[in-house]
């Protein structure tokens, strides 16, 4: 980081938009394709074990799962207004912004830990002992579940930690009004993230 | 230099109206998901979720302001997908 700031002091022109962009794009559809992949797993499973997976899909709170993508929507406004504030140039604002998505991706991992911990308690995560006794198509369920859910859950640590980056580089102002390309790359990988929500929410909570 | 950013600024209003657009559309996920569509229950689900990435790849993620390379990389990834996911299936249904 430091040395991308230093070389735009020292060299302005060279700020390659597009480029940075690109990169993003390019390193965004490795992303597609590692859950992608996930997803493939899934199908394949759900279509060997059809009884088994409507029977896991139960087990999970509908209400507690139909918060997470609605927190997980409001915080990708916030990061899109956050990228018109400061293409207006208004970084107060656009600071601001970034800190209500960070508070709101806080409270889709709240909700995520109080999901997860209920099952803790159900001792159905893999290895436990209740998991150990299901039936081989319901235990594929809940690895498959812990293991995406989980998954997105890092990614939206890794997400939440970016922003935090950039917020900070904000407030530096090395990233403004004339280049918040950062901005923009860090937005397009949250609303990545929160596109795999979109598949990974009907696929587990909504099976009837 | 500062002609190397890409000029387009979304106001904040449209930004709220794709809010309520994909908000509305979550709910519909959940409404659609009480009926029995026997097997096509998925699709349905799968495509409301394509339809909601559609809007926020176009609007929220700027494709629809980008060039056309990056717009065809983007459905050329997903053309991938679909033909991974059908020669699967096509393995799984007659196998």
């Amino acid at each position: 980081m430091t040395s991308t700031t230093l070389s735009h002091d020292v060299h302005p022109v060279h700020f390659d938009a597009y480029g940075k962009k690109l990169g993003m794009w390019i390193f965004l559809f490795t992303e597609v394709l590692l859950f992608g992949g996930l997803f493939l797993v899934y199908a394949a499973y759900r279509f060997l074990n059809h009884d088994a997976f409507h029977e896991g899909s139960a087990e999970l709170n509908v209400v507690v799962g139909a918060i997470n993508p609605v927190v997980l929507l409001t915080s990708r406004l916030t990061v899109a207004m956050s990228i018109t504030a400061l293409q207006r140039g208004d970084s107060k604002r656009a600071i601001n912004l970034i800190m209500w998505t960070l508070i709101l991706a806080g409270t889709f991992m709240f909700n995520k830990y109080y999901e997860w911990y209920t099952k803790w308690e159900h001792g159905l995560f893999p290895g436990m002992d209740h998991y150990k006794e299901l039936p081989a198509g319901k235990a594929q369920f809940f690895n498959l579940y812990f293991f995406m859910t989980g998954l997105h859950a890092i990614h939206i640590i890794i997400g939440s930690i970016l922003l935090m980056v950039i917020a900070f580089y904000i407030k530096k102002g090395t990233i403004n009004q004339q280049r918040y390309t950062y901005l923009e790359n860090g937005g397009l990988y949250w609303h990545l993230v929160d596109v795999i929500w979109i598949y990974l929410f009907p696929l587990f909570y909504l099976i009837i | 230099m500062s002609d190397t950013q890409n000029t387009h600024v979304t106001g904040y209003r449209f930004s709220i109206l794709i809010w309520v657009d994909l908000l509305i559309l979550t709910l519909l996920t959940i409404e659609v998901a009480q009926f029995d569509f026997q097997s096509l229950t998925v699709i349905v689900a799968l495509v409301i979720a394509t339809i909601k990435s559609y809007l926020v790849g176009t609007h929220f993620m700027h494709l629809k302001f980008e060039n056309k390379f990056l717009k065809a990389v983007v459905i050329g990834v997903g053309v991938l997908f679909l033909a991974v996911l059908i020669v699967l299936f096509s393995d799984y249904l007659f196998y």
